[in-house]
C-alpha cells in the first residue's frame, strides 16, 4: 500500500533553508502553466534534497493548490522524500533479476557494515540506504547505484568494499577542503 | 592505420560494467601514442554479458571485443593496432571467422533494434545515414494521408508492445476518429516491470527512431502535441532524448509545419515519472502527467475519446513506436512476413537471471522459448538445471521447463497462464524457490497498489501474509485453497490491470510447482534451499579451520568452538539469520 510511504516518525525540525530564492525562481518559471506540480516538487527536491514542511505552504501559496493535495502527491510517489537524506543515496536493486541472484545478501551486508537499516541514513550523514525495484541493468544483477554511479555483478563483500572506498574518497576530500582553508 | 576507428559501447549497463573507464583509457592511449585513430561512441548491441564492448574498424574488417576492461585496452591497442594482430581470445564477433558468440546474433532479426549499437545516438546524422527520418520524408514525397498510414500500420499487424497487445492500427484509427484541435500522443516509457530493460536500451541507443515513430503517429491521428513519459530512474535515456529533441527541432522534424508537412504543427516534450509502477497504466499515467496522484480510473471513456486534459489521447509503448518508421519505409508486408498468424513481426526480449548470456535480443514471433534461452542465451549459468522462465513481470507468470517449447506469441504465452508482457524474461534454475518468487511479486504489487480498490489494496496483502507464513514454515494445508480463492476475488473485483493480474505469479507457480508449496507446508522444507527459516545450518567438520569468524558474527551466540578447533552450532539457539554462512571463508557452513 502506498500509504506506507507516509512516514510516521516525528517530522524533523525545519532547517533554516537558505536557498529559498532558487525555489522562488523555480516557482516563477512554472507560474500559470498546467500540470506542473510534479516537476515543481522534483525541482524543489533537487535543490533541497527533500521536501521540508515549510515548502509545502510556499508551493501552495504560489500555485493555489491546497497543501492537502500537495501532500497527497508527495506521499504517492516513491521519489519524494519528506525527510533529509545523506549526501549519497545507496540504491540496492531488488527487482526480479537481482532478487533471484541474491540481492538480499547485498543489502544485509551493507546494513551490517554501515549499521543502518533500509531507509536510514548513516550517522555521519554520508549515505542513505534504500532498496529500489530495477535500475534497468538487470543483466549485471545484482546491481546497486551510489549517487549516479552503477555497480553490477555484486556480492555482499564487494558492495561493502566499494562503499568503503567511496567513504574514504569522500572523507579525504572534505579533509582537503578543510586543510586548504 | 589510416581510417581506423574505435567505437565504445556506452549504454547504461556498459557504463556500469566500466565502459566509461575503458573509453577514457583508449582516449589517453591514442593521445599518448599520437595514433591516427577516430574514437567514437555508440550504445549497446544487446550483448550485456560481454560488456564493456569495443569495436575496431580497420582496413581488414570489423572486430568486436568483449569484456574490455582497462587492462585489456592496453593489450588490444598494442597487439591489434600496433602489431596488426587481432587478439583472438577477446574477440566476440568479426566478419573474418566464426566465434562462439555468433549464435547470440545469428537468429535475431533486428527491426526495432536495427540501429542500437550501430550508431552514435547523440548524432542525428548517423541516424539519418541509416535511413532515419526517411519514413517521414516518404509522407511528403508520396503525399500519404493519415488514412494511408493507419492502413499500413493495420496491415502490418503490429500489436502494442507495452503488454496489452492491442493492435496499434486500430488504436490509431479510434484516436483519429475524434477530431479535436488539441490532441495528444504519448509514449509510455515508464518501463515498470522489474527485470526488463528493452525500452531503456532503445531510448539510449536510438532515441530518434522513437521520435520518428511518434511523429508518424502524431500525423496519423492528428495530434497537436507529443509527450514522452519516462521513468526517472533512466537519467541517460532522458539525457539522450533531450539531445535528440533539440536536434530534431533544429532540423525541422518538429515544430511548425513539422517535417515540411504544411499545417502539421507538432512538438514533443518529456515528462519525468516520479516512481510509481501503476503509472504505467494509461489512465494513471494521464493523471500523473496532469500532476495528480497516479490512480487509474474507470474506462470508458477510453483515452482515445477523453484522455489528457479531457482531450483525445493515444498512448503507445516505446518499442511500438520504434518499429513504426521501419514499417512505413519497408511496407506492411515486410513486417508481417515475420511472426505467427496473430502475432506479427519481431519482439525484443530482455534476457536476465540465471542465463549465461544475458542481454537484449530481438527475435521473430514464433520462436520457441527454449531456442531463445538455449540458442541465443547459451543456456543456464554454471550449467545448472533450467527450472522456469518468468515472463510478464508482476502481471505474468512462471513458465516451467516442460513448456519451454511454447512459442513466443501473444496467444501461446497467455495460454500458459503467463503473459507476453513487455518482454522481460527472467530465467530461473534449480536454486530458485518458486514460492519465494511468488512472494516477491506479491510484495511488489502490494506495495505498488494505488489503494483505490479494496481487493487490490487488502487482498494482495492477505495473499502476501499467507505466502510469508508458508515460507516461514508455518503454512497450513488449507492455505493453498485460500490463496486460490483470494486470487479469484482479486481478479474479479479490481479496476485496473495491476490488480487484475496481481495473482498471476501465484496462480502459475501453484499450477506448475504445487509440490514446492506442499514441501514448504507439509515437510517444512524449501527444496531450492532459499527460504532461510526452513534451513538448518551446520558446520562441516572437514572444512572448518576453527577461524572463529562464524562464532564472532553470530548475533545470538549459537556457535561454540575454540580457535583452531572445529566449531558447532546449537540448533535450539540458532535463529537462522544466515550470517555464519555468508561470513565463513572456507565454505564450512552447510545448509540443509
Ligand atoms: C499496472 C500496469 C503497468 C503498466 N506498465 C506499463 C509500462 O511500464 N510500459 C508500457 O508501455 N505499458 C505499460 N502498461 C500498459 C499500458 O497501460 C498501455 O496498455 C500501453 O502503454 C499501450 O501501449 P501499446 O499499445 O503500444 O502496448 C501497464 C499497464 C498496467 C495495468
Ligand atoms: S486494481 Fe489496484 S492499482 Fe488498479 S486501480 Fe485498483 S487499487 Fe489501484
Ligand atoms: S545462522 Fe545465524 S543464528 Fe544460526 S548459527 Fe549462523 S550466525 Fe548464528
Ligand atoms: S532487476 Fe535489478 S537492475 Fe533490473
Ligand atoms: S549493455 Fe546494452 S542493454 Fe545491457
Amino acid at each position: 500500500m502506498r500509504i506506507n510511504r507516509i512516514n510516521k516518525k516525528t517530522p524533523t525540525i525545519d532547517p533554516t533553508v537558505s536557498n529559498f530564492s532558487e525555489i522562488d525562481k523555480l516557482l516563477a518559471e512554472y507560474k500559470g502553466r498546467k500540470g506542473t506540480l510534479i516537476p515543481i516538487l522534483q525541482g524543489v527536491q533537487e535543490i533541497l534534497g527533500y521536501l521540508p514542511p515549510r515548502v509545502f505552504q510556499k508551493i501552495a501559496d504560489a500555485t493555489g493548490i491546497p497543501v492537502s493535495d500537495l501532500y497527497g502527491v508527495a506521499t504517492f510517489y516513491a521519489q519524494f522524500r519528506l525527510h533529509p537524506v545523506g549526501k549519497l543515496m545507496i540504491k540496492v536493486c531488488h527487482g526480479t533479476a537481482c532478487h533471484v541472484q541474491n540481492a538480499s545478501a547485498v543489502s544485509s551486508a551493507i546494513e551490517e557494515a554501515l549499521g543502518v537499516k533500509d531507509g536510514d541514513t548513516t550517522a555521519d550523514g554520508l549515505f542513505t540506504l534504500e532498496s529500489v525495484a530495477c535500475l534497468g541493468c538487470c543483466s549485471l544483477a545484482p546491481v546497486m547505484m551510489i549517487g549516479s554511479e552503477t555497480f553490477g555483478k555484486l556480492t555482499g563483500s564487494e558492495a561493502v568494499k566499494i562503499i568503503k572506498e567511496i567513504r574514504q574518497r569522500e572523507t579525504s576530500t572534505t579533509a582537503d577542503l578543510v586543510n586548504n582553508k | 592505420m589510416q581510417n581506423t576507428k574505435i567505437i565504445v559501447g556506452l549504454g547504461s549497463c556498459g557504463i556500469a560494467a566500466g565502459a566509461g573507464k575503458t573509453y577514457q583509457k583508449i582516449e589517453t592511449l591514442i593521445a599518448e601514442g599520437n595514433l591516427d585513430i577516430k574514437l567514437g561512441k555508440t550504445s549497446c548491441v544487446g550483448m550485456c554479458y560481454r560488456e564493456p564492448l569495443v569495436e575496431i574498424h580497420d582496413a581488414t574488417g570489423v572486430y568486436l571485443y568483449g569484456d574490455v576492461d582497462e587492462s585489456r585496452v592496453s593489450e588490444i591497442i598494442e597487439k591489434h593496432i600496433r602489431e596488426h594482430t587481432p587478439v583472438k581470445e577477446y574477440l566476440v564477433k568479426t566478419d573474418l571467422f566464426p566465434t562462439p558468440d555468433d549464435t547470440f546474433l545469428k537468429d535475431q532479426v533486428k527491426i526495432t533494434l536495427r540501429n542500437c549499437g550501430m550508431i552514435d545516438p547523440e548524432q542525428i546524422e548517423e541516424y539519418e545515414a541509416r535511413g532515419g527520418y526517411e519514413a517521414v520524408k516518404k509522407i511528403t514525397a508520396e503525399k500519404l494521408t493519415s488514412a494511408d498510414i493507419i492502413k499500413t500500420v493495420l496491415e502490418s499487424g503490429i500489436r502494442g508492445r507495452g503488454g496489452g497487445g492491442f493492435p496499434t492500427g486500430m488504436k490509431w484509427k479510434f484516436a483519429a476518429g475524434y477530431p479535436s484541435p488539441e490532441k495528444y500522443i504519448i509514449c509510455n516509457a515508464d518501463e515498470g516491470d522489474p527485470g526488463a530493460f528493452m525500452d531503456r536500451s532503445v531510448l539510449e541507443g536510438d532515441p530518434h527512431t522513437v521520435l520518428e515513430g511518434m511523429i508518424i503517429g502524431g500525423y496519423a491521428i492528428g495530434a497537436s502535441d507529443g509527450i514522452i513519459y519516462c521513468r526517472a530512474e533512466y537519467p541517460l535515456a532522458i539525457k539522450r532524448l533531450n539531445i535528440a529533441l533539440g536536434q530534431a527541432r533544429a532540423k525541422g522534424y518538429l515544430g511548425i509545419d513539422a517535417c515540411g508537412i504544411a499545417g502539421f504543427n507538432f512538438d514533443i516534450h518529456i515528462k519525468e515519472g516520479a516512481g510509481a509502477f501503476v503509472c504505467g497504466e494509461e489512465t494513471a499515467l494521464i493523471a500523473s502527467v496532469e500532476g495528480r496522484r497516479g490512480m487509474p480510473r474507470k474506462r470508458p471513456p477510453f483515452p482515445a475519446q477523453s484522455g489528457l486534459w479531457n482531450k483525445p489521447t493515444n498512448i503507445n509503448n516505446v518499442e511500438t513506436f520504434a518499429g513504426i518508421p521501419w514499417i512505413i519505409l519497408n511496407g506492411a508486408e515486410a513486417f508481417a512476413h515475420y511472426g505467427t498468424e496473430k502475432s506479427k513481426g519481431t519482439k525484443v526480449f530482455a534476457l536476465a537471471g540465471k542465463v549465461k548470456r544475458s542481454g537484449l535480443v530481438e527475435v521473430p514471433m514464433g520462436m520457441t522459448i527454449r531456442d531463445v534461452i538455449f540458442n541465443l542465451g547459451g543456456g543456464i549459468k554454471n550449467d545448472k538445471k533450467f527450472k522456469a522462465v518468468q515472463m510478464g513481470g508482476p502481471s505474468g507468470g512462471c513458465i516451467p521447463e516442460y513448456l519451454a517449447d511454447t512459442v513466443v506469441d501473444y496467444d501461446s504465452v497467455t495460454a500458459t497462464g503467463a503473459i507476453m508482457g513487455s518482454g522481460g524474461m527472467v530465467v530461473m534454475d534449480e536454486t530458485t524457490c518458486m514460492v519465494d518468487v511468488a512472494k516477491f511479486f506479491l510484495d511488489f504489487t502490494c506495495k505498488e497498489s494505488c489503494g483505490k480498490c479494496t481487493f487490490c489494496r487488502i487482498g494482495t496483502k492477505r495473499m502476501l501474509e499467507i505466502l510469508e507464513r508458508i515460507t516461514n514454515g508455518e503454512g497450513k494445508p488449507s492455505d493453498l485453497d485460500e490463496l486460490i480463492d483470494l486470487a479469484q476475488q482479486i481478479k474479479e473485483n479490481t479496476l485496473c490491470g495491476l490488480g487484475q493480474t496481481a495473482p498471476n505469479p501465484v496462480l502459475t507457480t501453484l499450477r506448475y510447482f504445487r509440490d514446492e508449496y506442499e514441501a514448504h507446508i507439509n515437510q517444512h522444507k524449501c527444496p531450492a534451499k532459499v527460504c532461510k527459516k526452513l534451513l538448518t545450518y551446520s558446520v562441516n567438520e572437514a572444512k572448518c579451520t576453527g577461524c572463529t569468524v562464524c562464532a564472532r558474527n553470530c548475533p545470538v551466540n549459537a556457535i561454540d568452538g575454540e580457535r583452531k578447533k572445529v566449531h558447532s552450532i546449537r540448533q535450539d539457539a540458532c535463529i537462522k539469520c544466515g550470517l555464519c554462512f555468508t561470513k565463513c571463508k572456507f565454505d564450512a557452513i552447510e545448509l540443509s
